[in-house]
């Protein structure tokens, strides 16, 4: 039987040459057919929410307001008004991930989420824009956020090592989130489907109604961690833009 | 794991890139201008139609203060017609009263004459009756014939002690 880890190989589509070592950065793999198709779903999704942009909206279009209005009511509660600059940049961020996670849940696909060199890649973005936000609009007064106004300046040895060491922890902790989830459900959905297996007929009906179960809960936790990790992006924002 | 083998690293980098770029264009340029734009219009739309209704409201207002000014103003108009209409009828009522009263007293006055002539011509005769009953009577029962003058003389006085 395969290994549960086999579902997270990234294998070329299309055959490249490469003598044992690294594959070329342009190889198409599944993994690239994934973030694709994630693109493709989410044109298809939009051009189906804005074709006819009526005053009543149909099924789509509802659905793309909601989604326009969840993210924008996201940024003006976390961020404020001037958050709306990012709007664009944090709906395409939402988009991607809870596609990317969706896209994963289906038998045989690729899940690129589940990859740490994609949500590394994302959060250290994440990471480095919100820094240079923050620089851009505050200048030097930016290094405050490592030591608040009113603290004692006795407590400022142990202070500010803390306040540097979570500010720097935070690309690790939003992609090793993202990354551990989506991995650690689709092992388990792996698993609990091989004991369906193995099991048989009759001995596999308890873990099929577990894996039906899990399977729901993927779902949720697919589109919780892309809320996750949307939201601590304003949360981030508003650090860099508003400083607390 | 296939998550930390690095020889996938560049592929992947590399398309996250393509991709994310590509959704963003594709959010930016395309879906939230025209979702943008459906719900400023529905925005709208809710405005003007809240605008128009309360222009509509001031309008039928208006349309109900004039409507009730026209018809106070209707009201007073139509009670002083009925006013001069009533005035002018009591006018002529009045004049027709004082023309009638004036010609029945004419008729009394002149049926009052009349009464009175009829009496005294009345009165006349039974004096000559009574003065030639007189005669009759005093003829038969006396066998005496008085002379006229007489007997006028004692009727007049009889008519005069019984009036």
């Amino acid at each position: 039987m395969a290994s549960p880890v086999e579902q997270f190989a990234v294998k070329p589509i299309i055959p490249v040459a490469h003598e044992g070592g690294a594959l070329p950065f342009y190889t198409f793999t599944n993994s690239s057919a994934a973030m694709v198709a994630a693109v493709l779903v989410a044109t298809v999704f939009f051009w189906l929410a804005t074709r006819k942009r009526a005053v009543v909206p149909g099924r789509w279009q509802a659905v793309g307001e909601v989604l326009f209005d969840f993210i924008a009511n996201m940024i003006r509660d976390n961020v404020g008004k001037e958050g709306m600059k990012y709007f664009p940049f944090v709906f395409t961020l939402f988009v991607f991930v809870f596609i990317g996670n969706m896209l994963g849940m289906l038998p045989y696909s690729f899940t690129f989420t589940s990859h740490i060199a994609v949500t590394a890649a994302m959060a250290v973005l994440i990471f480095v824009g919100v820094t240079i936000i923050g620089f851009a609009r505050h200048g030097f007064h930016y290094l405050h956020m490592f030591f608040p106004h009113g603290a004692p300046l006795a407590t400022a040895p142990i202070l500010i090592p803390i306040e540097l060491i979570s500010y720097l922890s935070r690309p690790f902790s939003l992609s090793v989130r993202l990354f551990a989830n989506m991995t650690v459900g689709h092992i388990m959905l792996k698993v609990l489907a091989g004991f369906v297996v193995s099991l048989g007929v009759v001995g596999g009906i308890v873990p099929f109604a577990v894996v039906s179960g899990i399977t729901v809960l993927e779902f949720f936790i697919g589109a919780l961690q892309a809320y996750v990790f949307t939201i601590l992006t304003c949360i981030y924002l508003n650090d860099a833009i508003n400083m607390h | 794991m296939p998550q930390f083998d690095p020889t996938t690293f560049a592929s992947q980098l590399f398309w996250l890139a393509v991709t994310f770029v590509l959704l963003f264009i594709v959010v930016s340029r395309f879906a939230i201008p025209r979702l943008g734009e459906v719900l400023e219009q529905r925005q709208k739309l809710i405005a003007d139609d809240l605008d128009r209704a309360h222009q509509l409201k001031a309008e039928t207002e208006d349309a109900i203060r004039s409507y009730e000014k026209a018809l106070a103003e209707a009201r007073a108009k139509a009670h002083d017609v009925l006013r001069v209409a009533q005035d002018e009828m009591a006018k002529a009522a009045d004049e027709r009263n004082k023309a009638v009263n004036a010609a029945l007293a004419e008729q009394i006055k002149q049926g009052e004459a009349r009464i009175g002539k009829a009496r005294d011509e009345a009165l006349a005769s039974v004096r000559d009756i009574a003065g030639g009953a007189a005669v009759a009577a005093v003829s038969r029962l006396a066998g005496l014939s008085p002379d006229e003058a007489t007997v006028q003389a004692a009727v007049s006085g009889v008519m005069k002690e019984s009036a």
